[in-house]
């Protein structure tokens, strides 16, 4: 942890949001966390990359109390969030948007925004933040009075992020946000996805599968395989290592362990 | 004439139907649970109401017998999703429906128990009454069944779809994962929804006693109004209410026109074509996710 907040560039001005400390979750009877420690600060994003089954969303899920942690502590503006029910994670500012959208099919996209502003009281704050949103994705405001499910799988995503953003989170995990859509709809996402950090100040905890784009918004980037943390770093540094290049980025390369995969491939067979 | 009062009378059994099956559909759309006992929920109100307002019992009027009973069906919906289904989390379908229909019998044994196995009648001031429009004589207790299913219905229509807790019913009902996301205590709107449900058993109980002695086997009407929310498309609220109908018609004109013997098994032959022709029923609500 020492060594992390060394080479953590925001560490020495922004306060930690979130700081997760030797987590373990099971998925079903297969230890699919198994000790990461990890923090986000105040503005940051922080992205988290791993291949299919690295546990990157059960440790979403574990954040928003969607499912219990066997050990460890999740702390959150000044408390141990780890193992409380979704609903008061939510009030307490942390929001999930989750894989694969997951829009509420038949109700509409005013309805589905309503649902995001679920916790929340205040009438005016939730009329302004509508319109915010709306601002964001213009899309949504055309098409308010249609039923969720009838959107393209694009809009839907934009629908997921909007409906997030109406709890007015001051934390937002994102699940895969770039799953299934065309590159040219992955990078509008994106540019949104920093804009709201920028303007909106959300600080942003981003899963990916797409190395590159995640790279290129986040500010920090956790490297997960099989539920471990094995490699921290900025951004930067992570594009440039050639292990991120190689297993993540598709970059052709030379090392030992690729080679060593190769072989092993061979031998099987 | 005589089709017109079949057509009433029809309606208005209908009716009763209709409000079972909602109970049904209510409760299966939300929690994906079928509740086997939602016809002897009906048969509970009835006999609330009964207990309530009878003069053998606590002789209390019937207007505000009439609330009591609506408000302690909702309470005890709730509590038993809290107490029993909840702990049911994770068991496969056919436990909770073993479960149910076990209740259901519970239910029937100890309202025999409190009310006796005899056929009462509720004292309620619309019973046995006619109202005439020209030559034609119809039931008050079938006109106020008919009115009351309709301001029921538009009840439910606003709580679902214009105030934030309906919606949100709505919502967990669709996508139970991301309701969790979005802080919508799902389980609490489990135990609301089972509230809801009975609280409209109770309404169609107490139309029901108005139309007749009630003993506690009544509640395997509800039988017949699981076959109505089948036929009008299971999961679908409007299509609850259109079964109930379709089947409380069925009735009536089966057995004037048809033969006794076999007038009875018309609504579940329709049950039958349906099921082979339309098997998602009548009103379908079928909606796949976009990847």
């Amino acid at each position: 942890m020492m060594l992390q907040q060394a080479i953590n560039p925001a560490s020495a001005v922004a306060e930690t949001v979130l700081s997760i400390r030797n987590l373990e979750s099971y998925y079903g009877p297969i230890m699919a966390i198994r000790g990461v420690s990890l923090e986000v600060r105040q503005g940051q994003i922080v992205t988290v990359l791993g291949a299919n089954g690295a546990g990157k969303t059960t440790l979403l899920k574990t954040i928003s109390g969607v499912m219990n942690p066997e050990k460890g502590e999740i702390w959150y503006s000044g408390r141990n969030i780890a193992g409380e029910e979704p609903d008061r994670v939510v009030k307490a500012g942390i929001v999930h948007v989750p894989e694969g959208r997951e829009v509420f099919p038949l109700l509409t996209v005013e309805e589905n925004l309503r649902m995001g502003s679920f916790v929340r009281t205040d009438k005016a704050g939730i009329k302004a933040d509508e319109e915010m949103v709306y601002g964001y994705f213009p899309i949504l405001q055309e098409r308010r009075r249609q039923a969720a499910g009838t959107l393209s799988g694009g809009q839907q995503q934009m629908l997921a992020i909007a409906r997030g953003l109406m709890a007015r989170p001051k934390l937002m995990l994102l699940d895969e946000p770039s799953l299934g859509l065309s590159p040219l709809l992955v990078k509008e996402i994106f540019t949104i996805i920093r804009r709201l950090n920028r303007e909106q100040g959300v600080t942003m905890m981003l899963v990916e599968q797409n190395a590159k784009v995640a790279l290129e918004v986040a500010d920090y980037g956790y490297v997960m395989e099989l539920g471990r943390i094995v490699m921290a770093d900025t951004s930067a540094r992570l594009l440039a290592s050639k292990d991120v290049q190689e297993f993540y980025l598709g970059v052709q390369g030379e090392t030992q362990r690729g080679q060593k995969r190769w072989k092993q491939k061979k031998t099987w067979r | 004439m005589d089709v017109l009062q079949l057509f009433v009378s029809g309606l208005a059994n209908g009716c009763v139907y209709g409000l079972i099956a909602l109970g049904f559909v209510l409760i299966y759309k939300a929690t994906e649970a079928v509740n086997f006992a939602q016809g002897d929920f009906m048969m509970l109100g009835a006999f609330i109401t009964l207990g309530l307002t009878n003069d053998q019992f606590w002789g209390l009027p019937f207007w505000l017998s009439v609330p009591i009973a609506i408000a302690a069906m909702g309470l005890f919906g709730y509590l038993i999703e809290m107490i029993v289904l909840r702990r049911m989390f994770g068991q496969s379908q056919v436990a909770i429906v073993i479960l149910t229909i076990a209740m259901g019998f519970v239910l029937r044994f100890a309202a025999g128990l409190i009310w006796g196995n005899e056929p009462i009648a509720l004292e309620s001031p619309i019973a046995g009454k006619d109202v005439r429009f020209g030559g034609l004589v119809l039931g008050l207790d079938e006109i106020v069944v008919i009115a009351v299913t309709v301001i029921s219905t538009i009840l439910l229509y606003f709580f679902f779809n214009l105030t934030k807790l309906g919606v949100a019913m709505q919502a967990a009902s669709q996508n139970q994962l991301a309701a969790y996301y979005m802080g919508i205590p799902v389980k609490r709107v489990h135990s609301l929804i089972w509230a809801v449900a009975g609280m409209v058993a109770a309404v169609a109980g107490i139309l029901f006693a108005s139309k007749g002695s009630i003993d506690p086997s009544i509640g395997l009407l509800g039988i017949k109004a699981f076959a109505a929310a089948v036929i009008g498309g299971f999961g679908s609220l409007p299509g609850a209410l259109l079964g109930g109908i379709i089947v409380g018609l069925i009735e009536p004109f089966a057995s004037y026109y048809i033969a006794a013997g076999y007038s009875q098994i018309m609504p579940y032959l329709l049950l039958f074509l349906i099921l082979v022709f339309r098997p998602h029923g009548i009103l379908a609500q079928i909606h796949r996710k976009k990847v």
